[in-house]
């Protein structure tokens, strides 16, 4: 177990391309900290530089009280899931998950204890003879979790384990990763680009965007208190209504006459980026604030109303037992459910 | 699903009878000829032959010379595989790790495929010169009065270098391919599972290029015992004598010099049966344990 940190951080590659700007970051002792953000913006990268599989160009990482820097992955005392499981397709089960403790000149006892109990924790029992081809999706995703289990590392690390498997798995797994990792509590980083799978792992969540950090915050923060835009977009599905308004006397207005009936924040520009949560909004209210509702989606537990405020487009969410028809419908914005971001900078007002 | 068929038995018999002839005018006739010519003895003069039976089966396995030329023929396909299979992984590792101008630097080693076996023939002729060839200088410097075509060692050592120096670049563009189509996580896996690269490479590299090496261990001993003629007509310059020749090229030397077209046979239908035995072996024995998907 050991704590993780990120000293400015950064990589460069040879062609002069910034995949990660320098990056500072402290990682508690036994939390799941979740790396997120849409394909390319460095989080793989990151992974790979705490795993050693890439070189770091600038800052330094210690894992523990040590800067491993310049240590060979395997002299890390980490242990990695990949997203495509990456295991040896010539070893069978028991040989996939004891080939670093092999290495590291464990005797054959101490393996196959080892083996036996991660096979026991993952439900492998009867598989351990078998080859990677002869699993299943979900059970070879075991096996790569049983291959870092029994290890006993400082520092787990997942490169988006779950991508490859089909959602019902998925949610399954997810739960499974998640409990693992509390039980043994050992210190983790995961890289996801679903912010669901952010959501509901991470003790702490990294939002990165264009090889830099956006915001750093638990999940509840990073929900409730976006630090960009970017961010705002990108956490929660249907993502939070961003809306430009319009500043003139305090007042602030959508367009098309629509004025919200809120006070404006204090700010230099002439327009400002308000945001609402689908959620958070209510349908029904006293008529003011008109919702031009086009698309209705059904999603079982829950309805999405797809539409126009001030004929900016708006979502808004509402429970199964609500009834909405197309057309214009009232709705109320809560006072304290607004955000506010700078319209150019896209950051939190 | 509906299948797609021809509606007439001819086009399909005829679209197949170029591919048949082929095979039929350049192998089945021959080997058909071959098989039947071993059992008769053939006039030195051309004017005549008679049934002899197996007589020239039985003559060749109590033929002393036959027995020496088959044994270098073992040594020599053994040097051949080996070698040229070793120094080829050894270079596509190698090549597989470099990252900068790594295409030039492949296709440079790819090139000596392009030679053809009389030429690289020639070329060894050529480094191994009595008088001014750069090897013979080498090993003269080590010591070793090396006499091409005349002393039996240094023929067979030319023979195995410039037979293994050819056949390195078809190996190293499989071994090459081979490393290449390893999926890259699982290497990385392994760098975090151990630290040494060697035992990196016997645990995880090697296991997984089995199926490639496998293959390129049939397609080397067939070259070093059939596709190696060329190489061995020149370096002992049409004068066997003392030289070390392989089986193949007994078969030439007896049927063409000495106008033993019978024992010719004989000798080529025993190459014909231990291809076919080559071969059992490969799809029967080896290929089967090797696989993994």
């Amino acid at each position: 177990m050991a704590q993780v940190t990120l000293d400015r951080v950064r990589k460069t590659y040879p062609n002069g391309h910034e995949a990660v700007h320098p990056c500072s970051v402290e990682i508690p002792d036994g939390e799941l900290v979740v790396l997120v953000g849409p394909s390319g913006c460095g989080k793989s990268t990151l992974l790979r530089m705490i795993a050693g599989l890439e070189d770091i160009t600038d800052g330094a990482l210690s894992i523990g009280r040590e800067v491993v820097n310049d240590r060979d992955p395997a002299d890390r005392n980490i242990a990695m899931v990949f997203q495509n499981y990456a295991l040896y397709p010539h070893m069978s089960v028991a040989k996939n998950m004891g080939y670093g403790l092999k290495n590291r000149g464990a005797s054959k006892a101490e393996i196959d204890t080892k083996v036996q109990e991660a096979a026991r924790i993952l439900n492998l029992g009867d598989y351990l003879d078998r080859r990677p081809s002869q699993l299943s999706g979900g059970q070879r995703q075991r096996v790569a979790m049983g291959r870092a289990i029994v290890r006993d590392p400082e520092l787990f690390l997942f490169d988006e384990p779950l991508s490859n498997l089909d959602a019902k798995l998925r949610n399954q797994m997810r739960i499974e990763i998640r409990a693992l990792q509390q039980r043994l509590g050992v210190t983790s980083v995961y890289v996801t680009h679903d912010q669901v799978e952010a959501m509901t792992m991470a003790d702490r969540i990294i939002v990165l965007n264009g090889g830099r950090v956006e915001q750093i915050g638990t999940p509840t923060e990073i929900y409730e208190h976006p630090a960009s835009t970017f961010v705002a977009g990108f956490m929660g599905a249907p993502p939070m209504n961003l809306m430009q308004a319009h500043i003139a006397d305090g007042v602030l207005t959508l367009g098309e006459e629509t004025h919200l009936p809120f006070a404006a924040p204090a700010v230099a520009t002439d327009s400002v980026l308000v945001g609402f949560r689908p959620e958070d909004v209510r349908l029904g209210g006293d008529g003011s604030m008109m919702l031009h509702v086009e698309i209705i989606e059904e999603l079982g537990a829950h309805r999405l109303l797809h539409g126009k405020l001030g004929g900016q487009p708006f979502s808004l969410s509402i429970g199964k037992d609500e009834v909405a028809g197309l057309g214009a419908q009232p709705i109320t914005l809560p006072r304290d459910r607004i955000h506010f971001f700078h319209p150019e900078r896209g950051t939190r007002i | 699903m509906k299948r797609a068929g021809f509606t007439t038995v001819w086009l399909p018999v005829a679209l197949l009878l170029p591919q048949l002839m082929i095979i039929a005018i350049f192998f089945y006739w021959p080997a058909a000829w071959a098989v039947q010519s071993s059992f008769y003895l053939q006039d030195p003069f051309g004017f005549g032959s008679t049934f002899v039976g197996l007589e020239n089966y039985t003559d060749l396995m109590t033929n002393v010379e036959y027995a020496k030329v088959a044994r270098f023929t073992v040594i020599y396909t053994v040097l051949v595989t080996f070698f040229s299979l070793a120094l080829a992984l050894l270079l596509a590792v190698k090549a597989d790790t470099v990252i900068r101008g790594a295409k030039s630097y492949r296709t440079l080693l790819m090139w000596v495929y392009a030679i053809a076996p009389p030429v690289a023939g020639f070329m060894g002729l050529m480094f191994f010169d009595q008088r001014n060839g750069p090897l013979t200088e080498m090993f003269q410097a080590f010591g070793w009065e090396f006499r091409l075509g005349a002393d039996f060692n240094s023929t067979a050592t030319a023979m195995v270098i410039v037979a293994v120096w050819k056949q390195i670049p078809v190996n190293f563009i499989f071994f090459l391919s081979g490393l290449q189509s390893i999926p890259k996580a699982v290497r990385e896996a392994a760098l975090i599972d151990n630290r040494s690269a060697t035992g990196r490479f016997w645990d995880v590299t090697f296991p997984l290029l089995a199926p490639t090496a496998f293959f390129l261990l049939i397609i080397n001993i067939t070259y070093a015992l059939f596709d190696t003629f060329g190489i061995v007509d020149t370096l002992v310059r049409s004068e066997p004598g003392n030289n070390p020749v392989t089986l193949v090229y007994k078969v030439f030397v007896d049927g063409f010099r000495g106008n033993d077209l019978g024992g010719s046979s004989a000798q080529s239908v025993i190459l014909m049966i231990l291809v076919l035995v080559l071969t059992v072996f490969q799809f029967r024995l080896i290929e089967r344990r090797i696989h993994y998907t």
